[in-house]
């Protein structure tokens, strides 16, 4: 009898068998479309998964992010690089101003977001139109006041600026290093609020000097990102200025005994805003992308954002985390009539969109600072 | 007949003048040429402009921070030299060799990790609620406001400096023709007496060395005087730091480092010429 000239021996479907699961991947990497990229420039987080990863496996694309720490830094960024580098650009919302001058960002269409939803006092965002130009579309905001340590500072004595100045936090008060929110805050203890903390004539700049150097006695020192966690967590720093809910936020959350309020004075709203960057290609992705972030499901991943929680700008928003996580709408005041809710505060005029300085130039502020720094 | 010159030992030194003109004198020559530059919309564009210079030696807290810097860094030379050298005389002149080289080996092992990381041990071990102060405490002690402050900065400094300077001192004092101490007992000389004018002038290239290698570390560092330090004040390094950040000023920061590699040649050049002076 003779043989056939092929027989399935145990070694050849064991080869066969080998040889199908090792192309495998080939064929269905064949098949499967090349995810988009969509290169990020962010703050820290934006683009991590819980972010985005749903949206990356609903729309097979994948982010790249560049993340920087700053507005100059983001500013740098894009001046250092070529034209369509960067698809998407979150930026805070008093450079988009600087973005737009600078030419590095396009117009948007005001029709393709969902503005109808937008608290009214967030539908014309100062800065991000001209005229009826869209040029930024706000995805989340924060609030900055006093955050302190609950062991060391009761909530009553928090709710003031002076609270820097209690001798229950003698050396202990820290400043997150940057210039912008410190003396904002101090420059409302002073009074400026109108038409804002940082639109303040000679005099009354010369006042906020005065007041800040007055600070220099209770401080313990100037904290980064990470200094500033790490020294609010280990109880180095009993009340910390410049900083808010997106620090205490998380710290809370790790069971630290720390907290954020907005005083009496007021307090000053940092703001994150999407802008399309100029030369991409992308658009009706980004577009899609935007939208995502601000349908209510986009907005409870950003209110509770592990890099750094934020509120949203939404009445869909604010609903949406009401149902999703009460909790964490009552802790970030997004409940109407909550005494810190940020639509409660700007109501009451306590509530102050962080700005360049408008009558001094931010060299001015910066060099006051190194100054305050080495006092 | 003249012999042809051979190219033999220039082909020998040209990997150090190769390595030397990309690694130090080119990157040193566009740094002092970019304090000349100017940013305009966040981008530096070449220029020959005398305000950048004109900013930072004009303003109050450059020189703040400058003296800060030179007096930390001098108080961190000076103590690790203090701390490392009865650590070093003992490795040199009291252990057995096998001792020694596993000392030695101990004092490199340090830099087998991060200096970061290091430093961000310390900040849980000096904090207030740290075991430090939790050791202090049960012996009715502190706590002590040790992080955050030149307390914290001069123990990152010593973490970064020490070892370095022990091993120096170490290859110095241990490299000392024993014949000179010995004819310095012979001749009267009481221990102190032949510490102070056998062993040490004869260590002193070492010692020295030890000694400069500290100030120019602590010197040019950033980590610990920002980390432990916690910026209060502000040294050369976190001003650079500031002057980037804001701005992206990176004239007046080359200006800040171009006066820091100053003030190292004058220190540097200084300690050669008392390490290598004639002696009187």
């Amino acid at each position: 009898m003779s043989k056939s000239s092929f027989t399935m021996t145990r070694r050849r479907m064991l080869g066969g068998a080998a040889g199908v699961a090792l192309t495998a991947p080939m064929i269905s990497r064949a098949w499967a479309q090349e995810p988009v990229q969509i290169n990020m420039l962010a703050w820290y987080g934006h683009a991590e998964p819980d972010m985005v990863a749903e949206f990356e496996a609903a729309n097979n694309v994948k982010f790249v992010p560049k993340y920087y720490a700053g507005g100059d830094n983001m500013l740098a960024l894009i001046a250092q690089s070529p034209p369509g580098t960067y698809d998407l650009i979150l930026s805070d919302a008093e450079f988009v101003q600087q973005l737009n001058a600078a030419g590095y960002i396009e117009e948007m269409d005001p029709s393709l977001y969902p503005f109808d939803d937008f608290f009214p006092e967030y539908q014309k965002f100062p800065g991000h139109w001209t005229d009826n130009q869209l040029w930024s579309v706000m995805v989340r905001f924060g609030l900055l006041g006093v955050s302190y340590n609950t062991e060391a500072l009761t909530r009553e004595e928090a709710m003031s600026y002076n609270a820097f100045w209690n001798p229950k936090v003698t050396g202990k008060v820290g400043h997150f290093d940057w210039h912008l929110p410190s003396l904002g805050q101090i420059s409302l203890l002073n009074g400026n609020r109108n038409p804002s903390p940082f639109d303040i004539d000679g005099a009354a700049w010369d006042a906020v000097m005065e007041k800040t150097l007055s600070l220099k006695p209770q401080v313990g020192g100037y904290f980064d990102y990470g200094g500033t966690f790490a020294s609010l967590k280990n109880g180095e720093m009993l009340a910390m200025a410049g900083i808010g809910d997106w620090i205490t936020g998380v710290l809370q959350k790790d069971g630290a005994p720390v907290a954020s309020v907005i005083p009496e004075e007021g307090g000053i709203q940092w703001t994150e805003s999407y802008s399309i960057g100029k030369g991409t290609t992308k658009h009706d992705i980004i577009n899609k992308f935007i939208q995502y972030m601000l349908s209510p499901e986009g907005q409870v991943k950003s209110i509770q954002m592990a890099a750094y929680p934020g509120l949203s700008p939404l009445k869909s928003g604010w609903k949406a985390i009401q149902d999703a996580n009460p909790a964490e709408a009552e802790r970030s005041g997004l409940i109407e009539g909550h005494d810190q809710s940020p639509i409660k505060l700007l109501s009451e005029g306590r509530l102050f969109f962080r700005d360049i300085p408008r009558q001094q130039s931010l060299e001015d502020w910066n060099d006051f600072w190194s100054e305050y720094k080495t006092a | 007949m003249s012999e042809r010159p051979s190219a033999y030992p220039y082909v020998w030194r040209l990997p150090l003048l190769i390595w030397q003109g990309l690694f130090f004198v080119g990157p040193l020559v566009l740094m002092v040429a970019m304090s000349f530059w100017l940013v305009r919309n966040y981008r530096m564009e070449p220029d020959f402009i005398l305000d950048n210079w004109d900013r930072m030696l004009g303003r109050g807290y450059f020189w703040d921070a400058y003296w800060v810097t030179v007096w930390r860094a001098t108080l961190a030379a000076i103590l690790a030299s203090l701390i490392a050298f009865p650590a070093s005389f003992a490795l040199a002149f009291r252990v057995s060799e096998t001792t020694r080289r596993w000392a030695l080996f101990f004092l490199i092992v340090p830099f087998f990790t991060s200096y970061l990381v290091r430093i961000y041990a310390w900040q849980v071990l000096l904090a207030e609620s740290g075991p430090i102060n939790g050791v202090l405490g049960w012996v009715g002690l502190g706590p002590f406001t040790m992080l955050n402050s030149g307390f914290g900065a001069m123990v990152g400094y010593m973490t970064l400096v020490l070892p370095l300077v022990v091993i120096l001192q170490t290859f110095s004092l241990a490299n000392i023709d024993r014949n000179l101490i010995e004819a310095a007992w012979n001749l009267g000389a009481n221990p102190r007496a032949t510490l102070v004018r056998v062993i040490v002038p004869a260590a002193k290239i070492g010692l020295i060395v030890g000694c400069v290698f500290a100030f120019i570390l602590s010197f040019g560092d950033f980590v610990s005087p920002f980390y432990l330090g916690g910026s209060k004040p502000p040294t050369l390094s976190i001003l650079i730091i500031d002057t980037t950040k804001s701005g992206q000023q990176w004239p007046r920061a080359a200006v800040v480092a171009v006066m820091m590699i100053v003030t190292l040649f004058v220190v540097a050049f200084a300690a050669v010429g008392a390490a290598y002076g004639r002696r009187k």
